[in-house]
């Protein structure tokens, strides 16, 4: 298996956000493997975890995701993150 | 104050300075459009077609730099405009769009003139807004302008549905201009780097391509190639950076560049790419291209560095910052050895324009319409062979003043994109090259063009078929020419009789340099009709996939 790697990202809160984000790891061909969102206090922001594979192009896929302006932050955490360990006990 | 949704709308859309939209109303937009008609400030283009409204908008940003608007109505209408989007998005041209769309409580339930621009305009825009209540408007219409030209520009959508225009809203002030943000601060430490790369090089080549012209660097960008006497290419978008008749200037790079031009890049040891994004059509096989060469690249969208080619060093920022404080790190320099390679280049494997002296070739009438125009002169063109010629041989002199489309390649650009020049620069003699298969693509605005009588003049190449699919099948397919070719003739001179614009026929009686001398002095929209052969390729040309250096056709024979 690939080494995998969480981005978790700051979003506004809206409906569109989600398609924005998983339209562009779509058409830039990038698979993701995980995904989960919460809104933040039930407010403005959301919260979104994306599992990926840590391929070649994972850098240029940051960058593009930084520029999404709906984005407020993107933080990659390399040794996983507790969400997806939640999520695994599910299935 | 108490207005509805259009009002602000528009009113928002006055305080931004926007004078002039093109568009065409429709059940989702009417009142923006009953708003708009009550307008003093803005001037409303009714087009035939709304991805002709689009790149009246694209013609006006592309000649201004500044943010234009365009409108369209929900379904077929917003459909109509995507190509026009995709095309700005792919250009980075700040175009805003904005969509009227059926009521808030009816989205969602198929209704008549439904479809999901918010969602079909995603992966087509820098960003897009669904208004869901009139108080975004507020924060929305603003927020379009400043995302449209802030850091590396690109086209917005704002999809608004006919009960948010309708509504009313009671409020004290308006709310701030949408500008451009201040880009992130230059870093030292990388411009140090670059500028050291450059004093070592031997052999520097520049790269310059559309995001100096963005930028408004365009002089400080022929400044460093002074300093430092580094011979110049640009991308097509770049053309007009460089006056074409500059020592330094190589012109256009890539599938159809000058042999000179790519063998120059061959042999470089430092490319200093600037507002490029290494495009394929620019680069050939990315592989193999500049084998010899360190890379820098400066550029203001960080996600571009390193995306096609990894570079040596980098910048990231605005070019015009950039170059602010890398020029005064360069070393005056005189490269008399590399100079006198790139001469020897030059003679050995020039340029060749055939029938350059002719005006009814394909080039001819190119160099003799430039020789014509004046110096107040804008040129667009459309997509294909003709694009290709007049990259490679119109003698360029300034910024701003070339228009075409070139990331996505969009066939029928040219008439609309000439027409939003001419009202941006009423002035100026707005020439549009184009072909028999792109004019067909967008031709009903030539009902707009003589409606608002702009000054543009039509020179349309027809070989009566699509010469440069054509020109693939002829080299790449066994000259099996299917689908290329035209089965019978269309009479566009008496088309455009019928749309009400002045003719000219080479085909015809009289002498081709008159005719074309009088249809640029005479103002108002003119076409002139250039008959010529499907066999004359567009030459030199690499093979679609192949390195630079693999180039066919274009061999100096002298």
């Amino acid at each position: 298996m690939p080494k995998q790697t969480v981005l978790e990202l700051t979003v506004n809160n809206h409906p569109g956000v989600m398609s924005h984000i998983c339209g562009l790891f779509a058409r830039r061909a990038y698979n993701v493997e995980g995904i989960a969102c919460m809104p933040v206090n039930g407010g403005k922001i959301s919260k979104i975890w994306l599992l990926v594979d840590v391929a070649q192009p994972l850098d240029q896929m940051v960058k593009q995701v930084d520029k999404l302006e709906d984005v407020i932050v993107v933080e990659r955490h390399d040794s996983g993150h507790e969400v997806f360990k939640g999520i695994a006990q599910l299935v | 104050m108490k207005l509805s949704g259009a009002e602000i709308i528009i009113k928002l859309l006055e305080r931004q300075g926007i004078s002039t939209i093109a568009g065409i109303p429709g059940g989702a937009n009417l009142p923006m459009y009953d708003a708009l008609g009550k307008s003093e400030q803005i001037q409303h283009i009714l087009t035939r077609h709304e991805q002709g409204a689009g790149f009246i908008a694209q013609g006006m940003a592309r000649v201004t730099g500044k943010p234009a608007v365009f409108f369209a109505t929900s379904g077929p209408g917003a459909t109509n405009t995507l190509t026009a989007i995709a095309d700005a998005k792919l250009d980075s041209i700040p175009i805003i769009c904005i969509t009227g769309q059926v009521p808030l409580n009816m989205i969602g339930t198929d209704a008549f003139q439904e479809v999901d621009t918010y969602g079909l305009s995603v992966p087509i825009t820098k960003h897009n807004y669904l208004v869901r209540s009139i108080e975004e408007l507020f924060d929305v219409i603003p927020s379009a302008f400043r995302v449209a030209c802030s850091g590396r520009p690109g086209p917005v959508v704002v999809d608004i549905p006919k009960d948010v225009q309708t509504a009313m809203y009671e409020f004290e002030s308006w709310p701030e201009l949408g500008c451009r943000n201040d880009c992130t601060e230059v870093l030292g430490a990388e411009v140090r780097k670059a500028a050291k790369m450059m004093n070592e090089a031997q052999n520097p080549v520049l790269y310059l391509g559309g995001g100096v012209i963005q930028s408004g660097a365009s002089e400080q960008a022929v400044q460093m190639a002074e300093i430092g006497n580094m011979p110049t290419a640009t991308s097509l978008m770049g053309l007009g950076v460089i006056p074409s008749s500059h020592p330094l200037n190589l012109g256009m790079l890539g599938m159809h560049a000058a042999r000179y031009t790519n063998m120059a890049l061959e042999q470089c040891d430092l490319l200093i790419a600037v507002g490029v994004r290494f495009d394929d059509r620019a680069t050939g096989k990315v592989a193999e291209f500049c084998p010899q060469a360190k890379i820098i690249h400066i550029d203001i969208d960080p996600s571009e560095l390193d995306k096609i080619k990894t570079a040596h060093a980098s910048v990231t920022g605005d070019i015009a910052e950039v170059l602010k404080s890398l020029i005064p790190m360069l070393k005056s320099q005189d490269r008399s050895n590399w100079l006198d390679q790139i001469d020897s280049l030059k003679k050995e494997h020039p340029m060749i324009i055939p029938g350059a002296d002719n005006a009814t070739s394909p080039y001819g009438v190119i160099c003799k319409a430039a020789e014509l125009a004046g110096d107040d002169v804008i040129v667009c063109t459309d997509v294909g062979q003709h694009q290709m010629r007049t990259a490679q041989a119109y003698p360029f002199t300034k910024p701003r003043r070339w228009l075409t489309s070139g990331g996505l390649g969009t066939m029928g650009f040219g008439v609309p994109a000439a027409i939003g020049a001419a009202l941006a620069s009423p002035e100026s003699t707005v020439l549009c090259f184009t072909g028999d298969g792109s004019i067909m693509m967008n031709i009903q605005d030539l009902a707009t063009a003589m409606e608002n009588d702009v000054n543009i003049k039509i020179i349309l190449t027809n070989n009566n078929a699509l010469g440069l699919v054509r020109q693939q099948q002829d080299l790449f397919y066994g000259k099996r020419y299917y689908a290329s070719n035209y089965q019978k003739q269309v009479d566009f001179v008496t088309i455009a009789k019928g749309f009400g614009i002045a003719t000219y026929d080479f085909a015809g009686q009289g002498n081709p340099e008159e005719m074309l001398a009088e249809a640029l002095r005479k103002r108002g929209p003119a076409l002139i009709h250039v008959p010529i052969s499907a066999d004359e390729p567009v030459y030199p040309m690499v093979p679609p996939g192949a390195a630079n250096s693999e180039m066919i056709g274009g061999e100096n024979h002298a």
